[in-house]
């Protein structure tokens, strides 16, 4: 069979194919060296979880051990493909210094200790604060990487058992604007579009979504798409050149912090060549009229001034957006960490509302997920907001959610917004939390500022609990480390960006004494005693799938009804997208056909807020400006950004990922293809940046905010001038100091602002100006960014080594038609 | 349209001195919100948001000065700088300040008195708005009409930031 380096090939090889037309299947494997597939003991079912895409595989097992991975060719989202980390990075659960044993701190040191001391320690710190200080002294911080069961029992204890408002996810970072932006356009979280609208768009734009990166599988249809008959044309923003960019039709790179304006100006211009369906906004949205006067300043000359672009390439982008017969639009972190990040997201929902373009083949919308379970983290509560959509705003949705709890409605929090992550880690800064739970998630090095974050999380009034599978920076600031089981070692399900639900099955035990996040929460409530109104033990549940049919009841009627899957209803086949119920007892591929939409006042989750201060829109007032729940068209006007660059700081700085990498490398620096193929932090500059300064590639550069400095070497890009990117992977854990810079940063947070947007609050990591000078030459050495990614160099190449993973990325390619790689 | 024209002509004229007291409000304001921020610097949603929605005081004030030429104003169309509204606020403030020790009640204390004062804005706006459709001036309409609605969002936003903030600052702190 065909075998491919897909270190060197990312997306693999093309299966082209028409619009309308079935993206053929490819089943992709690789298993360890030497194993072959007839050496298989078992194959369990499973998905991703290291990109929010949900690619299906199912997991080789041979002597209790994971061996490697397959594509389920079945499933609706991958067709059998999987990415470069889904392929290699399991082999970072075999690694040798997983976390085995609970930890304690003694003395200022962390120990070795046993579950029962550990737990006793974490449920007996929260109950002495619940006493002293009250539920507003305990906060959660999780993740987008647990399970949704896991989410549900942590909201669960967190607002129906301990009362707190305080419970967030790293979500709060990656998707918090998707949700928001959903909210504010549909009054209610939920992606609109789905993955197959790629088979059938005639246009696609793409949005500060570098998707050939962050989503592998995602892009590889796109390019079948493009290999194939009659391709669909590309808009993509981006100030970076990335492989969507460099496949775009109109590549706009618009100046950092300028999106709100950029996005005005192409709906000007829409508007203005009547571009627009006036039936079916007559019909199905409200706020025309002050959209059509907010964007009315904003002419292309005015934009082309503010974003410096073009005005000739926004107008042929607004030419693609007008005329596209079947518009499909995705959004990622360039619109949602950036300046206006909720107001950015939101004008692309205006442009599928005011065009009519929603809920049919090729016409939806992506507000995409940056994390595998993040979809989960919201819609079972576990980032803050109540569960199933349920609106906070709304006391009959608290009164509801109470009875299925089987708790008093005023047990649950909902006087005031739930606290997003920031503003609880101001809380934990002026110590009025003095309690923080984190699962699964790392933020001594993801959070912005982080000489602030390490501060905060080391003062001595803070109990910090930290559950994860391998030391990490925060592990090694924390009071007692909680060792989890990870996918793979335990049951549960997740939910991917376009809604599709899949089962990921227990395929091994987990190592030493570590346990499933679920059972840690279980046992977390067992020795709180929480109950409910009647006295019986509040999580009434034991095994996952126990979990799962409680959610399931807890979702019934809401637009995420679970209610018609079941754990064998999702073994086997493909995934299920939600709403699955009665009514869609195989689930629903796109929401909003026909212009119905959940936005009734006494449905909705949200009545949305002002987008530049962030203020909730008060009941009655959405009462009044959507009484029958049309789509709402929100205006926004422009602000400039907060810290624009100076003499002193004359760079844009941005940061983002790498196609290699996840997060902070826990997973994939411990893999090896993965890791030689980024192994180290660059710095990114383009060619005329690099010229002005007489810097080369390879030079170390020192880059530096007011918040503090990290040394990287350069790769001359083709980002635009004026710009300069850092990837945000890489922290100190694999360093000799652990934890902290030993001398010149590494962390890209380390120059990061701390600032948010007040809609969606999310934290801003693409904005804010850095100074950077040269403080040793190249001396022959290049930066060890990819060379087939964004970070690719600009021009011509001359000694820098091609990313390539040799024989020890070949992966196996199974192609449908012809059976051979092309 | 005579008997506008002659009470526009008129020295101290009643409708001169609502656009003047306005001009002076939403110079206030602008004062209000930015010694919020200045206070609360630590508090990041507050110090940049404050900032962010002073600047619609402070084209507030552009905006009258325009229409009170109209009236026989002279106005300064330049809002007030930040130094001097600072300074001004801060001799208003320290008699209320040192009451507060606790810095989050000051938050508190702060946002009721930014509410407040847009409160009074937004019914000054109100007056000149009727006041505009009586004397038919659709100039001085316009203005009222764009700045009014941002008068709203900005009292919104410190009622909201306080119904966030209270529980947390009063129960726990």
């Amino acid at each position: 069979m065909p075998q491919i380096d897909r270190i060197a090939e990312p997306w693999g090889s093309r299966t082209p194919y028409g619009p309308g037309k079935s993206w053929p299947a490819r089943v992709d494997s690789y298993l360890a060296d030497g194993i072959v597939p007839a050496d298989v003991d078992r194959w369990v079912q499973s998905a991703s979880i290291l990109h929010s895409n949900g690619d299906a595989m199912d997991i080789a097992v041979k002597d209790d051990r994971i061996v490697g991975v397959r594509g389920r060719a079945d499933d609706r989202v991958n067709h059998g493909r999987l990415g470069p980390k889904d392929l290699f990075a399991w082999q970072a659960n075999n690694s040798a210094d997983r976390l085995t044993k609970p930890l304690v701190r003694r003395d200022g040191r962390l120990v070795e200790s046993d579950w029962d001391t550990a737990m006793d320690l974490v449920a007996g710190r929260t109950r002495e604060l619940l006493e002293e200080r009250g539920p507003s002294s305990v906060g959660f911080y999780t993740t987008g990487q647990l399970f949704l069961e896991e989410y549900y029992v942590l909201g669960l204890i967190a607002h129906g058992g301990i009362g707190t408002s305080h419970v967030d996810g790293n979500t709060r970072l990656c998707t918090a604007t998707a949700a928001a932006s959903l909210k504010e356009s549909f009054a209610c979280d939920g992606q609109p579009g789905s993955y197959t609208d790629i088979d059938h768009a005639d246009v696609i734009a793409v949005y500060g979504h570098n998707m050939a990166e962050t989503q592998t599988v995602l892009w590889a249809r796109i390019l079948d798409r493009l290999s194939g008959p009659e391709p669909p044309q590309l808009v993509c923003v981006d100030p970076r050149l990335t492989p969507v960019a460099a496949a775009a039709t109109v590549h706009l790179a618009p100046r950092p912090g300028t999106n709100v304006m950029l996005m005005n100006a192409l709906l000007r211009e829409l508007i203005s060549n009547e571009h627009v369906d006036e039936e079916y906004i007559e019909a199905h949205a409200v706020g025309f009229d002050e959209l059509t006067k907010m964007v009315e300043p904003c002419t292309l000359e005015r934009a082309a001034e503010v974003c410096d672009v073009p005005a000739v390439d926004l107008r042929e982008a607004a030419r693609l957006l007008g005329t596209a017969q079947r518009l499909l639009s995705t959004v990622l972190q360039g619109f949602y960490q950036s300046h206006q990040a909720t107001a950015a997201a939101v004008q692309v929902n205006n442009v599928h509302i005011i065009r009519g373009m929603l809920g049919r083949p090729g016409c939806g919308v992506l507000q995409m997920n940056g994390q595998p379970t993040a979809q989960n983290t919201r819609e079972a509560g576990a980032d803050g907001d109540l569960p199933a959509f349920r609106n906070w705003s709304n006391d009959l949705h608290v009164t509801d959610l109470a009875r299925v709890w089987n708790v008093d409605p005023m047990r649950i929090p909902h006087y005031a917004p739930p606290t997003p992550l920031m503003q609880m880690l101001r809380y934990v800064e002026d110590g009025s939390i003095r309690f923080l739970y984190v699962t699964g998630t790392n933020p001594a090095v993801s959070l912005p500022e982080l000489a602030r974050i390490r501060k905060v999380l080391s003062q001595e009034r803070l109990f910090l609990v930290v559950q994860d599978i391998f030391p990490t920076e925060t592990t090694q600031l924390a009071d007692v480390v909680l060792p989890a089981a990870t996918w793979g070692e335990k049951t549960g399900t997740f939910t991917n960006a376009d809604r599709t639900v899949h089962l990921s099955e227990k395929a091994v035990d987990p190592p030493g004494a570590a346990r499933p996040d679920l059972d840690i929460l279980l046992d977390y409530a067992r020795r709180l005693d929480l109950r409910d109104k009647d006295g019986a033990p509040l999580v009434k549940w034991s095994t996952p799938e126990e979990v799962f049919e409680g959610w399931k009841e807890c979702s019934r009627g809401r637009p995420c009804d679970y209610t018609g899957l079941s754990y064998d209803k999702l073994r086997g086949g493909s995934g299920i997208q939600w709403p699955c119920n009665d009514e869609h007892p195989d689930g629903a591929e796109r929401l909003y056909a026909d212009g119905k939409f959940f936005a009734q006042p006494d449905y909705c989750e949200s009545y949305g807020r002002d987008l530049v201060t962030g203020a909730p829109v008060e009941p009655t007032e959405y009462r009044a400006l959507n009484p029958t729940g049309k789509a709402v068209l929100k205006a926004a006007e422009y602000v400039p950004a907060h810290e624009l660059t100076s003499e002193e700081y004359p760079f844009h700085l941005i940061t983002g990922r790498t196609l290699f990498h996840f997060h902070t490398r826990t997973k994939t620096a411990r893999t090896p293809q993965l890791q030689d193929a980024a192994p180290e932090v660059w710095v990114e500059c383009s060619v005329a940046d690099a010229d002005e300064h007489r810097w080369s590639e390879g030079d170390v550069l020192r880059v530096t905010t007011p918040r503090g400095e990290v040394t990287a070497r350069l790769r001359v890009s083709g980002i635009r001038d004026g710009v300069l990117f850092l990837p945000f992977h890489y922290g100190y854990w694999d360093t000799d100091a652990g934890d902290e810079p030993a001398g010149g940063g590494r962390a890209a947070n380390e120059l990061t602002l701390t600032d948010w947007d007040p809609a969606s609050k999310q934290p801003l990591y693409k904005v804010g100006a850095a100074a950077a000078e040269c403080v040793e030459t190249a001396a022959g050495h290049a930066a060890s960014a990819p060379t087939n990614t964004a970070s690719a160099p600009y021009g011509p190449r001359g000694d820098i080594p091609a990313t390539r993973g040799q024989t020890q990325a070949l992966v196996t390619e199974e192609l449908e038609s012809t059976g051979a790689a092309s | 349209m005579t008997w506008a024209t002659t009470l526009k002509g008129m020295k101290g004229n009643k409708v001169g001195m609502a656009i003047e007291e306005l001009h002076r409000a939403e110079n206030d304001l602008a004062g209000a919100l930015l010694n919020l921020s200045d206070q609360q610097k630590v508090d990041h949603e507050v110090f940049y948001v404050a900032r962010d929605i002073a600047q619609w005081s402070r084209e507030h004030v552009r905006q009258l000065a325009g229409v009170g030429r109209d009236y026989g104003l002279d106005l300064d169309p330049e809002p007030e700088d930040e130094s001097s509204l600072m300074a001004r606020i801060k001799q208003k403030g320290a008699e209320a300040l040192g009451r507060f020790h606790e810095p989050s009640l000051l938050l508190l204390a702060d946002l009721r008195h930014v509410h407040r004062t847009a409160a009074g804005v937004s019914l000054d706006w109100e007056v000149l708005a009727q006041t505009a459709q009586a004397l038919q001036d659709t100039e001085l309409l316009e203005v009222a009409q764009s700045c009014h609605p941002q008068t709203l969002r900005q009292m919104r936003w410190a009622n909201a930031k306080l119904k966030e903030t209270a529980a947390q600052v009063m129960v726990t702190g």
